[in-house]
């Protein structure tokens, strides 16, 4: 994995996942290992998304690297003109590693072939989010202890949330069953329902989760944005019909963990972040270990 | 008479390209995306011929013009069935038909407007998921071009 760009979760081997997510357990247990002292990254959020950022710099400061880079472009060349392949090729002379978020589609697939040093794709449009889906499948992992047959609950904007199109097509390496809970409008595209039905895959449809729920190992939520419907009424209808409360957590397996990629509005009550099925914060926390961990396998370190 | 219209359709160049077996409804665009309207060689447009296989089908000949491989990709795209024969001294030099290729540069854009392609860079790439259907994937942002979202540089 050494010097392997990371663009899309698809660059990557399920080995080469696996390897990733076992030494983010690793780090899990020894966070503090100051083995990238010598090493600069590179943050080039041309996108601001401080929620990334400061769990990929808490990864990278966590192993003694150096980050540069900006959270905005106003004060920089980019906003003088300058192309985004400019800024890359300069870039990766200063560093060893480039972690970019950008809002056009393609973006770091571009800057990876331009690059001299690896490159992390830190998000690019509603297109990719690879170490989005490394923390969710390590997430997984840590709280059922394999990602193999397990029945997946994922509930909200299934159209349009990127983590969930990666995360399903992860997702069908481990012989998952799916269970996708959405309003009509929103439903997974068939695109990426493709994927499952390619593994002869199961997957159920439903327009509410009380019953998915009992069945689930993993309650995956997503939020869903007013934009998203061209009648107002209609989303005031869905709204509340995907929020899931306390009320809603009995007859659920006993491993059942809920998780959600943050940042939530309202759809998980707050009256559920002190279950024993709230899961969502530790999941944040597991961004900067799997983060380290890739930086590591990327870097060469580990 | 069939002996008659027969030899109509393949009626002689000398030397040259012909495209046989184009569905009947693509000539125009045929036409159009290999850009023959700008050849001063002359040109022959069939349309509505009798086909065994195809029912109706269209042809191009055009005079002393032999395509890359970039332009037979092209064709390929909206012709799937169509034949190429390239014709020297009057004689069939070679005969074959298009195929779809694996992978796909720069000739198409992609459909995404927020796709890289479209705003930084002009040069696009697509590995073709679906023969049949014609569904390029953007080798950048990874969404699907299709058939009817063709568009040609
Ligand atoms: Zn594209």
């Amino acid at each position: 994995m050494k010097n392997k760009s990371l663009i899309s979760i698809s660059d990557y081997s399920v080995d080469e996942i696996m390897e990733v997510l076992e030494l983010a357990k690793e780090f899990e247990k020894n966070p503090s290992q100051r083995i990238a002292e010598s090493k600069v990254i590179a943050s080039l959020f041309f996108e601001p998304s401080t929620r990334t950022m400061m769990s990929f710099e808490s990864a990278a400061n966590r192993l003694g690297a150096r980050v540069i880079g900006f959270n905005e472009v106003s004060s920089t060349s980019v906003s003088k003109g300058e192309s985004l392949s400019d800024t890359i090729k300069t870039v990766s002379l200063y560093s060893d590693l480039i972690v970019i978020r950008h809002h056009i589609e393609g973006a770091a697939r571009f800057a990876s072939e331009v690059s001299k040093v690896p490159v992390i794709n830190a998000g690019d449009g509603a297109n990719q989010h690879p170490t989005q889906c490394m923390l969710d499948l390590f997430s997984i992992l840590r709280t059922q202890n394999t990602l193999d047959n397990l029945d997946i609950v994922l509930v909200g904007d299934l159209k349009f949330g990127r983590t969930v199109h990666s995360l399903v097509k992860a997702m069908t390496n481990f012989n998952t069953t799916f269970h996708l809970v959405s309003p009509v409008e929103l439903k997974l595209p068939s695109a990426v329902k493709m994927f499952i039905k390619n593994r002869k895959l199961k997957y159920y449809q439903y327009t509410s989760m009380e019953e998915a729920i009992k069945k689930a190992d993993i309650v995956y939520m997503t939020r869903i944005q007013r934009e998203r419907f061209s009648d107002p009424l209609e989303y005031e209808r869905v709204k509340n019909s995907y929020t899931l409360s306390k009320n809603l957590l009995v007859d659920v397996k006993p491993n059942m963990k809920i998780l959600h990629p943050l940042p939530r509005v309202n759809e998980i009550s707050e009256d559920v972040d002190n279950t024993p099925q709230a899961y969502y914060f530790d999941q944040a926390l597991n961004g900067v270990y799997v983060r380290q961990a890739l930086i590591s396998k990327i870097l060469g370190l580990k | 008479m069939e002996k008659v219209k027969k030899q109509l359709v393949v009626s002689a160049i000398e030397n040259g390209t012909v495209i046989d077996h184009i569905p009947n409804d693509n000539v125009s665009t045929v036409v159009r995306i290999l850009d023959l309207y700008k050849l001063d060689n002359e040109i022959f447009l069939g349309a509505n011929l009798n086909s065994k296989k195809y029912g109706k089908k269209g042809i191009i000949k055009i005079k002393d013009k032999f395509f890359e491989d970039f332009e037979i990709n092209k064709i390929a795209l909206v012709a799937s069935t169509a034949t190429i024969i390239e014709i020297k001294d009057y004689k069939v030099y070679r005969k074959f038909e298009v195929t779809v290729p694996e992978t796909i540069s720069g000739i198409i854009k992609c459909f995404n407007p927020k796709c890289v392609t479209n705003m930084e860079i002009t040069s696009t790439k697509f590995k073709i998921v679906d023969k049949k259907d014609i569904k390029l994937m953007c080798h950048y942002c990874e969404k699907i071009t299709k058939k009817e979202t063709l568009e040609f540089f």
